[in-house]
Parts: C-alpha cells; structure tokens; sequence
C-alpha cells in the first residue's frame, strides 16, 4: 500500500470564514488522493532562518470532492501556526502538507450505522467529513451528532447541519450551548453529561459507531459517560485535541 | 485501586491520541500505523496504536496503554538519528503485506 506520507506544496483556493475564529481553507493539490472521512493533514511552516513549526488539521470536505482538501482551522491563542494560516494566508498563497494520515478514527459509508458523533468546538470537524461523505455517499444510516459550543456564534457549519438534519435521511443534530443561549434557544444548555447521552444515544441501541472529538477532558467526560450507559468500549473511537493544534 | 498517574495531573489536558502522531510514525515505519494492534508488556491488553494515550509536548512523543498507561512506545529525534523505544510493547502486529 502507498503511504501519504510525502510532503507536497499545495495552493490555497478559497478562504472562508465560517465564525469569529474559525476559518475553512480549501486547498488544491498537485498529489491529490482521496481521503477517508475522519483523516486529517499535516500542515508545516518554514520561516526565513529555518524554523519549523507543524500541526495536524483535520480534513471537512468529503472524500468525493475530487483534486481539493478543506481543513477547517480554528484560531488558538498565541497559536503560531492557526495564527498565521488566519492572519497572512491568502487566497493563492502556497502552503506545505501531507497527507491524507490516519486510519484509526475514520468512517466509511459502507460500514454502515446507527451512527453517534460527539463533537466539542472544533472537533465537528472531521465528525462533519464524515456526515458530508454520509450525504454525498447517499447512505441513509441512522445518524445522531451531539454538538456541544460555547455560544450561538460558535457553532461551525450550522446552516449546512441544520439543511442535513431537515433532509429526511435519518440524520438528527443535537445543540448544546455552554456559557450562553440567545432568546428562545431550545437546545441544551449545560455541559455533555450522562443524561444527556443517554437521551441522544438512547434511540441508536446498543452498539452505535461511536466518534467523539473535541478538547481531552470533554472526550473523557463523553466517552466515560457511554461506557457507563453500556455501550462497549470497542465501538467507542475518540479523538482528543489539546495543543498541539494550536 | 488502579493507579491514575496521567489523568490526575496538568498532563489530562495535553493528552492527545495516538491518531495525533499518524504522521510521525509513518514517517518512521513506513506505513500507516493506527489501525494496527499492539499489546501493552505491563497489562497484556491489546489496542489500536490510534487508541493509545499520546503525550506530545514532552521532548519527544510518548504512547502510553490506554487501560494501565503505562509507558508503551517512546520516539526521540536527534541530531545522530530517531530513537524508538518500544520495550512497553510487547508486539506491534503489522498487517500482511
């Protein structure tokens, strides 16, 4: 098997604000291979004198978009990477990665379902390559995505979710917003907790696919909850970040 | 009673998974890793090297087992070469090829 580990210069496509501190940066690529939803790139920087810096961005499109790679990047404080790719990258810009890596935390639509996905912050992201690759894989596999936020404003791909969810293919989307709700909000509003989990995951059965990402303690939190609520450890694949995607 | 050197400490908030170092260590062996098998030399279970504890802001990268944590796989590059330290695994299955 070819392994994608070579690094290639890609150019930048399209820039897109998607909320205050998150951007969607589409990439073209001279080596494009088809990724797996869940997969992400390893983007490095090289300054003047030599200096490297690198982070891994998951991938947000779908495998199906041929020749392109969208990573959605979200701004970390004093992060020197997420804070270039934000402040001097432009559109037509030229930019060094690998990949597509990993196999571990990835979904294919011929696996089937029920589906859970738990996804705090930007850890929607490769959680939203795998409900893009559902759709345009055209798989009707029961789906339910836990989504847990900060505020309104911090809610990535929302419209595109809320479009999925109406589509009448089996997928349903859960809010949770933590710190604070606008007027009339009727989603959650506290942190993921077991009787939440068991609410959302309850009407999958036993044994969905499991995927949760978002920052370690909130992966805990949610994984430690669905082993307590009965759901095998072997269904259960996470994906924290901390760090080093800054 | 088991012992929780690693999630009680700052360390719980650093740690990533071993899905974070993909590219490393198919830099290094040559071959996606994270979907193969390895089996912890302190508690003899056996996990996804995507599903080990990763900690990456030590000099180095550090895998730790997922049910016992201890110390599986350690990497350190230097300038006369990479090391990899594997003695907490007691195998690393790789798929025929």
């Amino acid at each position: 098997m070819a392994t994608p580990i070579a690094w290639q210069i890609a150019s930048v496509a399209a820039i897109r604000p998607e909320t205050p501190g998150v951007k969607t940066i589409a990439l073209k690529l001279p080596q494009w291979m088809r990724h797996r939803a869940g997969q992400h790139y390893d983007v490095r920087l090289t300054a003047p004198d030599g200096y490297q810096a690198q982070r891994s961005y998951s991938i947000a499109s779908a495998p199906e978009s041929e020749g392109k790679v969208e990573l959605t990047v979200e701004r970390v404080a004093d992060g020197e990477v997420s804070g270039y790719l934000h402040e001097v990258l432009m559109q037509g810009d030229l930019v060094e990665v690998r990949g597509p890596i990993g196999g571990y935390f990835v979904w294919d639509a011929v696996q089937g379902g029920p589906l859970l996905l738990i996804a705090g912050g930007s850890g929607v992201v490769p959680l939203m390559a795998m409900l893009r690759h559902r759709a345009a894989a055209g798989s009707q596999a029961p789906a339910r995505l836990l989504y847990s936020a900060r505020g309104a404003e911090d809610l990535i791909y929302k419209d595109e979710l809320d479009r999925l969810a109406a589509d009448g293919w089996g997928l349903q989307v859960f809010y949770t917003l933590t710190r604070s709700q606008p007027p009339g909000w009727s989603g959650y509003a506290r942190r993921i907790d077991a009787a939440m989990l068991r609410e959302v995951a309850g009407p999958l059965g036993p044994s969905p696919m499991v995927f949760i990402c978002g920052p370690t303690l909130m992966v805990e939190a949610a994984a430690s909850g669905l082993l307590a609520a009965g759901i095998a450890e072997d269904r259960i694949k996470t994906e924290r970040f901390g760090p080093s995607g800054s | 009673m088991t012992m929780d050197t690693v999630r009680d400490d700052a360390n719980a908030a650093l740690m990533l998974d071993g899905n974070a170092v993909a590219g490393a260590l198919s830099e290094i062996f040559g071959a996606e890793m994270t979907v193969n098998e390895a089996e912890c030399a302190s508690c003899g279970q056996v996990h996804a090297v995507g599903a080990m504890l990763a900690f990456t802001q030590a000099p180095g990268i550090v895998l730790r087992c997922p049910s016992c944590e201890a110390v599986m796989v350690r990497i350190v590059r230097t300038p006369r070469g990479t090391y990899v330290d594997v003695r907490g695994a007691a195998y690393l299955r790789m798929p025929p090829s």
